[in-house]
């Protein structure tokens, strides 16, 4: 009862006060979110235009009726490209972030429940991959394993890795003395069964925000790399590979490159934006 | 800073803070000089593991065409035909004296490469930090915790510009302000005006992040009896932020330098490609592209055993801002 008198005063406040600017960015955050997911699995829905089709006579051409974001040098539309591209795009942040994730798990783990020299192995292991910036280890691997979609992801994945795994062991440590961890050992549950219904749940569950974030850094991170020339060949839709290729032509023709960055703004932006929101209503102070 | 009186009776904590600070900092870089070793011992069991022969690797890759007599000399010289640990020994005895091989797409020492590339990017990153962290101040200061359209317009620029990536940012700025309005040259790296756009590009995501940080700390700040103390005794709310204030809300920005350290790196790789500009992220680049190994992998030492440095350094300026974080061994 006396909760409820402390909050009461606080809450309609704040709520009367600003609710209409976060849910107005946090819906148009997740309405493109939708667009960008839907048109990865059907991207006829958008564009009817086929993203490879090559008409020269059409090339170069500025944003118009036609052509709603114009055409590349081979007179291909740039609009079916960036529709197109998004599912290479997504695809590759969402699995290089799956794999950074899984690295992340198994690190965080074995070093937070692990005894005290697996820790500090663990830790030395964090604390050299993170002796390269990430760009400097992607390229290190590109290098040593070479260019492709799979290079591609797991030099993103590698990348990221080490942030996720510190922040991994950082909750297990927070959470394995927990009251209910110890509840469910005195019960007698096997171990196996509280890592994964009782410790990774709740040791994961601040991490989901972190995870929507890093969604969107690691299609920013492909993008970069497969702007260096490094990710998937062109002339495949991909948003990185489109800015690439529209480099060469900057001096006369902005839209090659304008859009697809465009795209890879707003995906970045509004996976922060949905990710804040996420994390307002867990933590339950949705103002 | 105290009085007389109180620094004679007990023993000077300038010098005391200065003496554990002396000891965190053998201790980082003896931490620092392990990992080093690791990363160079990774990199050397990476390259062995790595389909191909060293040796071809060695003398031009797939396109060189080497005599017969030339693998022999090289594969003595560089111990090849000698066990594995005996090999690594010698990578290391090599390592330790500065020896990072020879480029073989451009034919000189590793580290004269180095120490021609280095200068440029220092340059820019500097810059690029400098810039980014005035952007910081400039957002946050003036407009954390007013409630007013204009801390909320600040806070959006702020998440705009941490969602930008500096590649496509470095596109427009080059299309409208070398392109289109010819301020600045589109590529090279001399002299200062070559040097504005890349800057900019690389410092206006970093003032993202570093703002959206530094904000949220500075508000929580703002809130703090000391702030009230300090008001009381009827400073001006400029004087509050920037000499009471501030100084406690800088502290998550610093922490974070050192994670912004190797932002700027990586950025600069992209960066130094798109303007054309001299350094050693263009030279890794161009190294990755051409399969010079032995560039690759030198520019990468180097530029962890720098990053590692600058960590360290990064961890010794927030104690040093910071005394009350405990000396720890971490």
């Amino acid at each position: 009862m006396s909760d409820l008198i402390l909050e009461s005063p606080a809450l309609p406040l704040r709520t009367q006060r600003r609710p209409r600017r976060i849910r107005l960015g946090a819906s148009l955050a997740i309405g493109f979110l939708t667009l960008v997911i839907v048109a990865a699995l059907a991207p006829q829905l958008f564009a009817h235009g086929d993203p490879l089709a090559i008409v020269p006579r059409d090339a170069f051409h500025p944003p118009g009726w036609a052509h709603w974001f114009g055409t590349d040098q081979s007179g291909r539309d740039i609009y079916s490209r960036v529709i197109h591209g998004a599912r290479l795009s997504l695809f590759v942040g969402l699995a290089a972030t799956a794999l950074a994730m899984s690295i992340a798990i198994v690190l965080g783990l074995l070093g937070g429940l692990g005894g005290l020299r697996t820790d500090r192995g663990v830790g030395w292991l964090l604390e050299i991959l993170f002796a390269f910036p990430s760009l400097v280890l992607a390229l290190l691997f590109v290098a040593i394993f070479g260019s492709g979609i799979g290079p591609l992801i797991i030099a993103t994945g590698l990348g990221a890795a080490p942030g996720y795994a510190r922040m991994v062991r950082g909750q297990v440590l927070a959470v394995r003395n927990a009251g209910y961890i110890e509840a469910a050992r005195a019960l007698g549950h096997p171990t196996r069964r509280i890592i994964w219904r009782q410790l990774l749940p709740n040791a994961m569950r601040p991490l989901i925000v972190t995870l929507t974030m890093g969604v969107g850094q690691a299609i920013v991170w492909a993008s970069a790399l497969s702007f260096l020339g490094l990710g998937a060949r062109p002339p495949t839709p991909e948003w990185g590979t489109m800015l690439s290729m529209g480099r060469d032509f900057i001096a006369n023709a902005w839209w090659l490159t304008f859009f697809p960055g465009l795209f890879i703004v707003l995906t970045t932006l509004s996976t922060t934006v949905a990710g804040r929101y996420l994390q307002q209503r867990l933590e339950g102070r949705l103002t | 800073m105290t009085t007389t009186s109180l620094t004679v009776s007990s023993p000077d904590p300038r010098r005391q803070r200065l003496i554990r600070l002396g000891r965190r900092a053998a201790v980082r870089l003896g931490g620092g000089l392990l990992v080093l070793w690791a990363v160079a011992t990774l990199t050397f069991f990476a390259l062995r593991l790595m389909p191909g022969d060293p040796v071809q690797a060695i003398l031009g890759g797939p396109s060189g065409n080497p005599t017969p007599e030339t693998i022999a000399e090289v594969t003595r010289e560089y111990g090849l035909d000698r066990p594995l640990a005996v090999q690594y020994g010698l990578y290391l005895a090599r390592l330790v004296q500065g020896d990072l091989g020879v480029s073989y797409s451009q034919h000189m020492p590793v580290t004269r490469v180095l120490a021609e590339q280095a200068g440029p990017t220092l340059e820019l990153t500097l810059s690029a930090l400098v810039l980014a962290w005035l952007l910081v101040l400039a957002l946050t200061v003036f407009t954390a915790g007013r409630r007013s359209w204009v801390g909320r317009l600040a806070s959006l620029a702020e998440t705009l510009c941490a969602a930008l990536p500096h590649f496509w940012l470095g596109i427009v700025l080059l299309a409208v302000f070398a392109f289109g309005l010819r301020l600045f040259p589109p590529a090279g790296s001399d002299g200062w005006r070559t040097l504005v756009l890349p800057t900019i590009a690389l410092a206006v995501p970093l003032a993202g992040f570093i703002g959206q940080v530094t904000r949220e700390s500075l508000e929580l700040t703002l809130d703090q009896p000391f702030v009230l103390t300090a008001r009381t005794r009827g400073l001006s709310d400029a004087a509050v932020r920037f000499k009471h204030a501030l100084r406690h809300a800088v502290l998550p920005g610093v922490s974070l330098s050192g994670w912004a350290i190797g932002a700027l790196i990586s950025g600069a790789v992209v960066i130094e490609v798109i303007f054309s500009r001299r350094g050693l992220g263009r030279q890794l680049y161009q190294a990755v592209q051409l399969q010079d190994l032995p560039l690759t992998i030198g520019i990468s030492l180097v530029v962890a055993a720098g990053y590692v440095l600058a960590n360290i350094l990064v961890d010794l300026v927030y104690q040093w801002i910071d005394p009350r974080q405990k000396e720890t061994l971490a």
